[in-house]
């Protein structure tokens, strides 16, 4: 597969990432060498093989339908680039 | 040109579980901000979400209840997204193998709408803008309250079906408790797929998607109002562009999103965090079993068991605790059609003067059975139990000691009302003389004479029997 600059800019903006020219030119030739590593796996022949999600043998985790105590919030905010008292603060995202 | 409106719909709706989908955060509505949270639902690294046992259980319910084929191997995807609603930049719900597919509801007139599929997935934070330091606070007490959407086929082809059919859903749902359905808190909203085509046509128009309705309003609206845009562009020579618009209940008009919102590409793929699920057939059948009777079934039954008309099968069960009230009275030895009556008139108007819904009546089944049955005894008078009713419904008081307390009892004492019927004969033998020579209205006038002796409190029977047989 041949990654082109269009890829990159697409995948750059799915990622809110602004790349410079010339990261763009080392991000294209360093992801087509990364893809071009996993190409080796179209050789093999998968169609008689059911696709695998989940690698260990495990079904039906479930949990029971009981309240838990919450976080205390300073707790969870601390981890936050840039809280206030209450909440996380992120760039203007809504009108 | 006459135009054909052809219309889609994805309801989400919050599952009335005590706990969030994947953590066991509590999903109470309000709460200050960021109280309702753990690193799991606010997408902290390392964490491992696990899925709530109920969560499942609601969703295959709703699905046997919109008559959906379930899913026996299921699994849970991730939608990549970077919008910070959702903290972990993607949402854990369900793409290849939903829960529940190929449905169907009737929404009566003959009209039936196909239910593509229902999933299950998780809800998002809410986001608020604040204008003095131009920043927007993110709030995550919603982020993992679980959701099944519900996504039909194109069939609806107007506003009232689509009404109809939510009208429906809502009632469904609610009598199997697993939402409360309240669109004012968000709990069931819905998102509308729409395009015109020329009527007759078979092929489908370009589509627009709206958002942001809830009410039931707002969708009717928002439809007469999109199929109306799309008509004039097409009549202009313009196209109609695939977008997604935000519905504006006070400008009362929609406006397209703009395009960065709209970049779909959620590259979806198998969560890893969560193992499937196999339902089992016990399981399955286990489920099958605890079905409550729904609405439809109720309002049947009640037609050939209690002989309820029509009219009142419909009311009583339009709520599924107004249903539950009505079988109480009925359990308690209450006619079917009194307890009916007094739902409908006198439990409805004092719920809707008191903005009560009727899950929150104080009143109790045993507190109405009793004052219904000192009426059928004589005890009281229908127009004194209403009184008597609206005077205990707050406190669930007993209606006895409350007419006992005031004196609203009737005068059920033969010898005291035939010796008023007396008195009031011989102070007016006017009247008396009146209704001898045939002046029907002359009868009336001397019960009301003795009723008002009787301060209101005869039993208008009684004194309408000794009063006759008095002057014959």
């Amino acid at each position: 597969m041949t990654v082109t600059p269009e890829i990159v800019d697409y995948i750059s903006e799915l990622s809110r990432l602004s790349l410079e020219p010339e990261e763009k030119a080392s991000m294209t030739a360093q992801l087509e060498q990364i893809v071009g590593y996993m190409d080796v796996l179209t050789q093999l022949d998968t169609a008689a093989v059911e696709p695998l999600s989940h690698v260990f043998p495990l079904k039906n985790v479930l949990r029971e339908d009981v309240v838990v105590p919450s976080r205390e919030r300073a707790e969870l905010l601390a981890n936050a680039p840039v809280p206030d008292q209450e909440a996380f603060l992120v760039p203007r995202t809504v009108d | 040109m006459t135009w054909e409106t052809v219309i889609g719909l994805e309801t989400h709706v919050e599952l009335a579980t005590k706990t969030k989908i994947f953590c066991g955060c509590t999903t109470a509505f309000g709460g200050a901000p960021n109280t309702h949270c753990c690193p799991v639902c606010t997408g902290m690294p390392g964490t491992l979400p696990v899925l709530n046992r109920k969560v499942l259980e609601f969703a295959v319910k709703a699905g046997l209840a919109l008559n959906c084929e379930i899913t026996r191997y299921t699994k849970f995807d991730r939608k990549n997204y970077f919008y910070p609603d959702l903290p972990k930049a993607y949402q854990i719900s369900q793409l290849y193998l939903p829960i529940c597919r190929n449905g169907a509801v009737d929404i009566g007139g003959g009209k039936t709408i196909r239910i593509h599929e229902l999933h299950m997935e998780e809800d998002a934070g809410k986001l608020v803008h604040d204008p003095w330091i131009d920043q927007t606070r993110a709030d995550y007490n919603r982020c993992g309250v679980p959701l099944i959407e519900i996504v039909t086929e194109p069939d609806f082809r107007t506003a009232e079906e689509v009404i109809a059919y939510l009208e429906k859903l809502k009632e469904t749902l609610q009598y199997l408790g697993v939402s409360d359905c309240k669109m004012q808190e968000g709990s069931l909203r819905c998102d509308v797929n729409l395009s015109i085509r020329p009527m007759g046509s078979d092929t489908m128009g370009t589509r627009t998607e709206m958002k942001n309705l809830n009410s039931f309003k707002a969708v009717s609206r928002a439809i007469a109002y999109e199929a109306r845009r799309q008509a004039e562009r097409i009549e202009e020579g313009k196209r109609v562009i695939q977008e997604t618009r935000r519905w504006d209940e006070n400008k009362d008009a929609s406006f397209a999103m703009r395009s960065k919102e709209n970049a779909q590409d959620y590259r979806y793929f198998p969560e890893p965090d969560i193992p499937p699920i196999e339902l089992s057939e016990e399981w399955l059948q286990s489920l099958k079993d605890d079905l409550p009777e729904l609405a439809e079934e109720k309002r049947a039954r009640y037609q050939s068991q209690y002989g309820l008309p029509p009219y009142d099968c419909q009311m009583i069960t339009s709520d599924k605790a107004l249903a539950d009230f009505f079988e109480a009275l009925v359990d308690l030895g209450t006619a079917p059609k009194q307890a009916s009556n007094w739902i409908m008139g006198e439990v409805l108007a004092v719920l809707s003067a008191r903005a009560l819904e009727a899950k929150d009546m104080p009143l109790s089944p045993k507190t109405l059975a009793k004052l219904i049955a000192m009426v059928q005894a004589g005890r009281l008078n229908r127009n004194t139990a209403v009184k008597v009713f609206e005077a205990i419904f707050d406190a669930d008081a007993d209606p006895e000691a409350y007419a006992a307390a005031h004196g609203l009892e009737q005068v059920r004492d033969t010898a005291l009302v035939e010796s008023v019927v007396d008195a009031v004969l011989a102070d007016n033998p006017k009247s008396v003389e009146d209704y001898r020579s045939g002046k029907q209205k002359a009868f009336g006038f001397l019960v009301g004479q003795v009723m008002r002796q009787l301060k209101g409190q005869g039993d208008p029977k009684a004194v309408n029997e000794i009063l006759r047989s008095r002057l014959s």
